[in-house]
């Protein structure tokens, strides 16, 4: 059986080895390694439970915020190893960016929610931080129903809207990947369409990660597909051949829905 | 499913309906009746104090609240003094214990090792459930003559000659005053404070911190911009019942402050409060004025604390319709 991640995926940015993953003493993930490439956006499936996002907050490193949780293994980002002690957390966090399931909005205005996070590592004068926000609520689609409320609560916004707000925030402080943790679970379907296509328009110069539970979403929007069951790499490949021609058993049955 | 039911079962039916009703108006009647309680009582409260006061306020009128004679044989009373020594060390008591107790709070919720955490948080609460006479005893007998030893003299030789807070350290050092009723009093309002501020923090989500971790913030970048702003209710909420307690407390303060009915701008200096006022001379109060003036006291505390609420009540609203929630 040839490892999963030997499929070329071009240019790599993120190199997963032989990553484990405890929370205590349970294993959440059993030496998963595979290539997210760059500028493409890879998609991680998989029942609940499957490790797929507890794989995504390994990229950040955001388990270190819980005592017990532990990550071995390699995840080489510019030839070094995340996984590390002596890397600069916060440094990593701000390179890869992160946006959840559920939309969270910081406790303050539209336009701190943005600057917030650039004040933080650049210092930028007051025109270059309004033209940063603007950049970035463009980006994300969000700039018209904003510019006008730029001082209102970001409480104040949609669901649809706090969630693209958010991924403003995220692409605000011009981060290398985004990590999407099933970020269109909580919205509804017009809002969802509205994420996809940012999405698909944020690959040209981000390199994008995300979990779904929405098989037609991730063969919508994703370039590569992983395949992930009980904290195992099952499958990861082309979206297309993936999902049209699965190699394992399992594959099949989950993305057929005949899974259990 | 059947589209007209037996009628017996329609009669059943409604027989139940009417229980349930009947069940409704009971309870709703009854919750209304104990929602009552609290407002007779308060009503209660603050008429009874108000009648007794009355000779007091018929005989000095406003004047009584700014002035700090507090003459028992001549009869002549004036609250001013105790409700200087009231605020004064309330005030104390919150400058020391807001940043302890909002230190502790995040300690124990954000970078506290867990075997750590519950002994810990236990140990506060058992702080706070201390009783309050203890505080006094350990203030007078243990607090107050170290103090007096070895801080009084060096804050005074520090602290001295700093313009405007330099007179707050002047006179001997004599341990008993108003400093050291606001120190004790400090720890006797951070469990309080700490408790709730911990319970707030731990109401923050998750997904929220860590979305604030992920654009590279530091604890302590997340905790301002992020844990407390979220929050903010709730910290004010602690704060104040923090507050409320320092105002009203009694019987530890009453050791410590020095029991002097007046007026002087060194915090060394013993002082009253209203609290203490009350413990102290409730028991040998002559009939008319003196008990009357006493009563008056309480009523300007039930004020104060009335106030203190008000205020926070419109510092969250006025905080909350800047938030624009």
């Amino acid at each position: 059986m040839s490892a999963p991640h030997s499929i070329h995926v071009g240019d790599a940015i993120l190199e997963v080895r032989d990553l484990n993953f405890f929370y205590g003493d349970f294993r959440g993930l059993t030496n998963v390694s595979l290539n997210i490439a760059k500028s493409q956006v890879t998609a991680f499936i998989g029942p609940s439970g499957c490790g797929k996002s507890t794989l995504l907050r390994t990229f950040n490193r955001m388990y270190d915020l819980y005592p017990g949780q532990r990550a071995e293994g390699q995840i080489n980002f510019h030839g070094k190893n995340l996984l590390e002690k002596k890397q600069d957390v916060n440094l990593v966090r701000a390179k890869i960016g992160m946006v959840f399931q559920k939309p969270t909005p910081f406790p303050m205005t539209i336009y701190e929610n943005i600057a917030f996070g650039v004040r933080l590592y650049e210092r930028l004068s007051k025109s270059e931080m309004d033209d940063r926000v603007e950049w970035a609520l463009k980006k994300a689609a969000i700039w018209e129903e904003t510019k006008n409320k730029l001082q209102q609560s970001g409480l104040s916004l949609s669901g649809g809207q706090q969630q693209r707000l958010c991924i403003a925030r995220t692409i605000a402080v011009k981060p290398e990947i985004v990590l999407l943790d099933e970020p269109t679970s909580a919205l509804d379907p017009i809002s969802t369409a509205k994420i996809e296509e940012l999405i698909n328009e944020l690959k040209t110069e981000y390199t994008i990660a995300i979990v779904t539970h929405n098989m037609q979403q991730a063969a919508r929007i994703s370039d590569f597909t992983a395949f992930m069951y009980l904290g195992e790499l099952v499958e990861f490949g082309k979206t297309d051949e993936l999902f049209v021609k699965p190699q394992k058993q399992q594959t099949e049955d989950y993305i057929t829905g005949r899974f259990g | 499913m059947s589209e007209v039911a037996p009628p017996e079962a329609v009669d059943l039916h409604a027989a139940r309906v009417k229980v349930f009703k009947l069940q409704d108006t009971v309870f709703h009647q009854v919750t209304l009746v104990f929602a009552f309680i609290v407002l007779a009582a308060l009503v209660g409260i603050l008429v009874s104090l108000a009648i007794e006061a009355m000779p007091v306020l018929r005989q000095f009128g406003a004047p009584f609240l700014w002035t700090d004679v507090w003459n028992v044989p001549e009869e002549r009373f004036g609250a001013l003094a105790a409700i200087y020594g009231t605020v004064v060390t309330s005030v104390i008591a919150l400058v020391i214990a807001v940043p302890v107790s909002f230190g502790i709070a995040l300690f124990l919720t954000e970078t506290c090792p867990v075997w750590l955490r519950r002994p810990l948080g236990t140990a506060i609460e058992m702080l706070a459930g201390v009783p309050s006479i203890i505080y006094g005893i350990w203030g007078l007998f243990v607090f107050a003559p170290l103090f007096s030893k070895h801080v009084q003299p060096y804050l005074q030789s520090a602290l001295g000659d700093v313009p405007v807070i330099g007179g707050w350290f002047a006179g001997p050092p004599i341990g008993v005053g108003i400093l050291t009723a606001g120190i004790v009093l400090s720890l006797m309002v951070i469990p309080f404070v700490a408790s709730v501020m911990r319970d707030v923090f731990e109401t923050v989500p998750a997904p929220l911190k860590e979305s604030a971790y992920g654009v590279g913030c530091t604890t302590w970048e997340v905790v301002t911009n992020v844990v407390l702003p979220y929050t903010r209710v709730g910290v004010i909420g602690g704060i104040m019942l923090g507050l409320g307690r320092a105002l009203g407390e009694t019987m530890a303060v009453t050791f410590v402050i020095g029991n002097a009915n007046r007026i002087v701008g060194s915090l060394y200096a013993p002082g009253t409060s209203i609290a203490s006022t009350l413990a102290n001379e409730f028991g040998e109060a002559d009939p008319g004025l003196h008990i009357s003036s006493l009563f008056a006291l309480g009523l300007v505390l039930f004020i104060i604390t009335f106030i203190v609420l008000a205020i926070s009540r419109w510092l969250i609203r006025r905080g909350t319709a800047k938030q624009g929630i």
